[in-house]
């Protein structure tokens, strides 16, 4: 029971991260994106199109955390101690992409500035959560319950690989938004942007893939021993599919099918990670179990998450349904 | 030794340092959210265009502050494990819980619903849009609950034991942890601390308008809204802080001994110190200004209770007196100009000059930002006085921090919080100075590039009527 209350954790964790990492993903990458839109109306699109929802996006972020705070305390403070600087480099990245958001239509003449702030904190903030998880998968040194690495442990070729490819993948989910959400010169070039992240996605994901096994022993297990290879080989393959998928939408000229895809795509590399790293934490040193809180922190949490998360997911969902249909650029709120 | 000292003391002053700041922000919106729900029911009940006129035109401000709230409080959920990760193992099974419990009930209810606030007026009915308003006002006030539940916890720990790891874990009824003996004080005091603070902004912004143009029937509103809040909500502040006093003598009275100053037990009543300069080299107030008796008359409701001081506590478990006992002073000070405030406007309403007589809206103004100063000081006073305990009597400050902080990371990290915060929410903090500076106008903001439709940020169904969505 104990041991199964921990797992029903993990997976709403992981579920959690996975939220945060799709919706705030697009926002992400429009603001990476965003350099390359004209100034005046594409930009303001662009803009337009995430403003009613980034911050509901980014509460996901703040339950991942928090929720690891009370489900897996130990891992929290292992993890946050041991990836201080990606960490708060996210956190400060994050602040000047979320003032951007009303900042830049209060002050006009300082707009240009508003906006490279949106995009360098939508860049930085991208690259140090893909740094973050390379850094993850690596490991992280402990001892006893506490960190026991250095400073800069995190700062590796493979944590920059994973994170250069967090970029590039959020600029694509950026990029199928846009192809969903506007019309016109700005969602051709939305298109553009498509094809070029697309492939560098998958060069980052084939990258990370061919890395991954041997960081270590057991990921190497998992992944090319036989038997576990006929186990995890449908996941390469889906990707595979789906990227197949993806370049026919685009091709098409579809306008849904191509953010629909790269989620796909996204959920199957994280179900790769899982593989990699379970029933770890922190990968070769602590597993969810030994990591975990107390049963009875478990129950009281799993009672409310159960009743509320799908209240959150409906009226979550609601919003973006107010806000369905192309949009324009035009005046801000109220 | 020097080393983890340093490393220990910049960590708290980071962590003082974001949360003193992120906290600016909610104390506004707790209070302007709630209004936002009264103007707009206000429009909805009388069809008086000036109440739709004050929705929008604080709204803009709300937008701006709630932004600023939102990133600097994603920073504050991340702030426990940096620095702070052996408090954060420990007592993680029991704050966990409480925290996520307002990230589910509160923080998505209220980015939910905000943006179908901001931008969804010309989207959804007005009732809908009503609701949400509504739903963005109660999730202020949920926030505040769970994290003042966390925060009193700490203060007066209960329903806890110990594991095997050292954590603290649950034991008993989870309504033990949540209502904590100093929980329901503290959350009164500073839900009400936040719609005091921001009826004084709004009265501020109300007066300096009403002193450019006495005749602005927007600005007179929210002005007379401003000042019956202050009228009633200053004296309620009052009593509620002295119930949480009385609190605090009872579950931590080594903080009531710094903030009253008693360095000295007084067995035959003590006095009340108003002002001198705490000495904690000598043990001693100098140049105090005191009132004998009247301190345990204020405290025991006796004038000649006897009342412990310093003296009794260990050295090494006081906190820094002279901080909290400035801090408090500041706070209470300030909370009496309030209430002078709100009976000074009860008299001009009175006699008919509430938009005229200068005195009172120089007054007011000058008091807009009181609210802000009075609750970061009397967060000083509190948290400052629990020191040198995180969770008081059971977890140090000292063995709080993560093992392997080292001064330089803190140091660097530190710098760039401060740099960043001054910078960005100071220019924050002037764009919402410039909208304050506006006047409210009649038919605020309706954007007049755009044809048909007045607001919203689609003007698409303008140019394609049949995108319109249905109603």
């Amino acid at each position: 029971m104990y041991s199964d209350l921990t797992l029903i954790w993990a997976f709403i964790i992981v579920f959690a991260v996975f939220v945060y990492v799709v919706m705030d993903g697009f926002d992400l990458g429009i603001g990476i994106l965003f350099p390359s839109f004209k100034v005046g109306p594409d930009r303001d699109t662009a803009m337009n199109s995430i403003a009613p929802v980034w911050d509901g996006n980014e509460t996901w972020l703040v339950l991942g955390g928090g929720g690891l705070l009370a489900a897996f305390p130990l891992a929290y403070g292992v993890i946050l101690s041991a990836l201080y600087a990606p960490i708060i480099t996210m956190l400060l990245a994050l602040i000047f992409r979320g003032v951007a958001f009303e900042f830049r239509w209060r002050d006009p003449a300082h707009r240009p500035f508003w906006d490279a702030a949106f995009t360098g904190g939508s860049l930085l903030a991208a690259l140090s959560q893909g740094i973050v998880l390379g850094a993850l998968l690596e490991g992280i040194q402990v001892s006893g319950r506490a960190y026991a690495g250095g400073w800069w442990d995190w700062l590796t070729p493979f944590s920059l690989v994973t994170g250069l490819g967090l970029v590039v993948a959020y600029a694509l989910l950026g990029a199928t938004w846009l192809i969903l959400k506007t019309e016109g010169d700005l969602q051709r070039q939305a298109a553009r942007h498509a094809w070029r992240f697309g492939g560098a996605t998958l060069v980052a994901i084939v990258t990370v893939s061919a890395m991954t096994p041997f960081l270590e022993g057991a990921y190497f297990n998992r992944w090319l021993t036989y038997p576990n290879i006929l186990w995890v080989a449908p996941v390469p393959l889906l990707v595979a599919m789906a990227s197949l998928a993806f370049v026919r939408s685009l091709k098409g000229g579809h306008e849904l099918a191509p953010f629909l895809l790269t989620l796909l795509i996204f959920l199957l590399c994280f179900f790769g990670l899982g593989i990699s790293v379970f029933p770890y934490v922190i990968p070769g040193a602590i597993t969810i179990w030994d990591a975990a809180t107390d049963r009875s922190s478990q129950i009281f949490m799993l009672i409310g998450t159960g009743l509320i998360l799908p209240l959150i997911l409906g009226y979550t969902g609601w919003a973006y349904w107010v806000f369905r249909g192309k949009v324009q650029a035009g005046s801000y709120h109220v | 030794m020097h080393g983890p000292f340093d490393a220990l003391l910049l960590a708290r002053v980071q962590f003082a340092f974001t949360v003193s700041f992120h906290f600016l922000f909610p104390a506004i919106t707790i209070g302007l959210a709630s209004y936002l729900a009264v103007l707009e029911g206000l429009w909805l009940k009388t069809g008086q265009a000036q109440y739709l006129d004050l929705f929008r035109y604080w709204a803009k401000i709300f937008a701006l502050v709630f932004g600023m709230g939102v990133v600097s409080g994603i920073v504050m959920s991340y702030q426990f494990g940096t620095n702070w990760a052996v408090f954060s193992d420990r007592a993680g099974p029991i704050i966990g819980p409480l925290m996520a419990y307002e990230v589910l009930t509160a923080f998505f209810l209220e980015a939910g619903f905000l943006g179908v606030v901001l931008f969804g007026m010309e989207r959804v009915g007005r009732g809908l849009h009503f609701t949400a308003t509504l739903m963005v006002a109660v999730g202020t006030v949920i926030s505040a609950f769970w994290i003042l539940s966390v925060n009193s916890w700490m203060h007066t720990p209960a329903g806890y034991a110990l594991n095997a790891a050292g954590q603290f874990v649950p034991r008993g009824s989870w309504l033990a942890i949540i209502f904590t003996p100093s929980f329901p004080y503290r959350l009164a005091h500073t839900v009400s601390a936040a719609y005091l603070t921001t009826a004084l902004l709004v009265g501020g912004v109300g007066a300096w308008h009403l002193l450019r143009d006495q005749d602005n029937l927007r600005s007179r509103t929210m002005f007379s809204m401003a000042m019956w809040m202050a009228m009633f909500v200053a004296p309620l502040q009052i009593v509620l802080g002295d119930l949480h006093g009385l609190n605090t003598l009872v579950h931590q009275p080594v903080k009531i001994m710094a903030m009253e100053g008693h360095y000295q037990s007084h067995p035959n009543g003590a006095p009340l110190i108003l002002f001198g300069i705490p000495n904690s080299a000598e043990k001693r107030m100098d140049y105090a200004l005191q009132i004998p008796q009247v301190s345990s008359l204020i405290l025991k409701h006796d004038l000649n209770a006897p009342l412990a001081g310093l003296d009794t506590v260990p050295q090494a478990d006081q906190p820094p007196v002279g901080i909290v006992f400035w801090s408090f002073r500041v706070m209470v000070g300030l909370g009496f100009l309030m209430a002078g405030l709100g009976l000074f406007s009860l008299v001009a309403r009175a006699r008919g000059t509430l938009y005229t007589s200068s005195a009172l809206l120089r007054f007011a103004l000058v008091m807009a930002p009181s609210g802000l100063i009075a609750v970061l000081a009397g967060w000083v006073t509190t948290e400052v006085g629990r020191q040198p305990w995180t969770i008081t009597g059971l977890m140090r400050t000292a063995e709080s921090a993560s093992p392997l902080l080292a001064a330089p990371a803190v140091a660097a990290s530190l710098a760039a919080f401060v740099v960043v915060y001054f910078a960005v929410f100071g220019a924050g903090v002037v764009y919402i100075l410039k909208l304050m500076a506006k006047p409210p106008a009649v038919h605020e903001l309706a954007p007049p590039h755009i044809p048909v439709r007045t607001a919203g940020i689609t003007p698409a169904q303008a140019i394609q009527p049949d995108r319109t969505p249905s109603p």
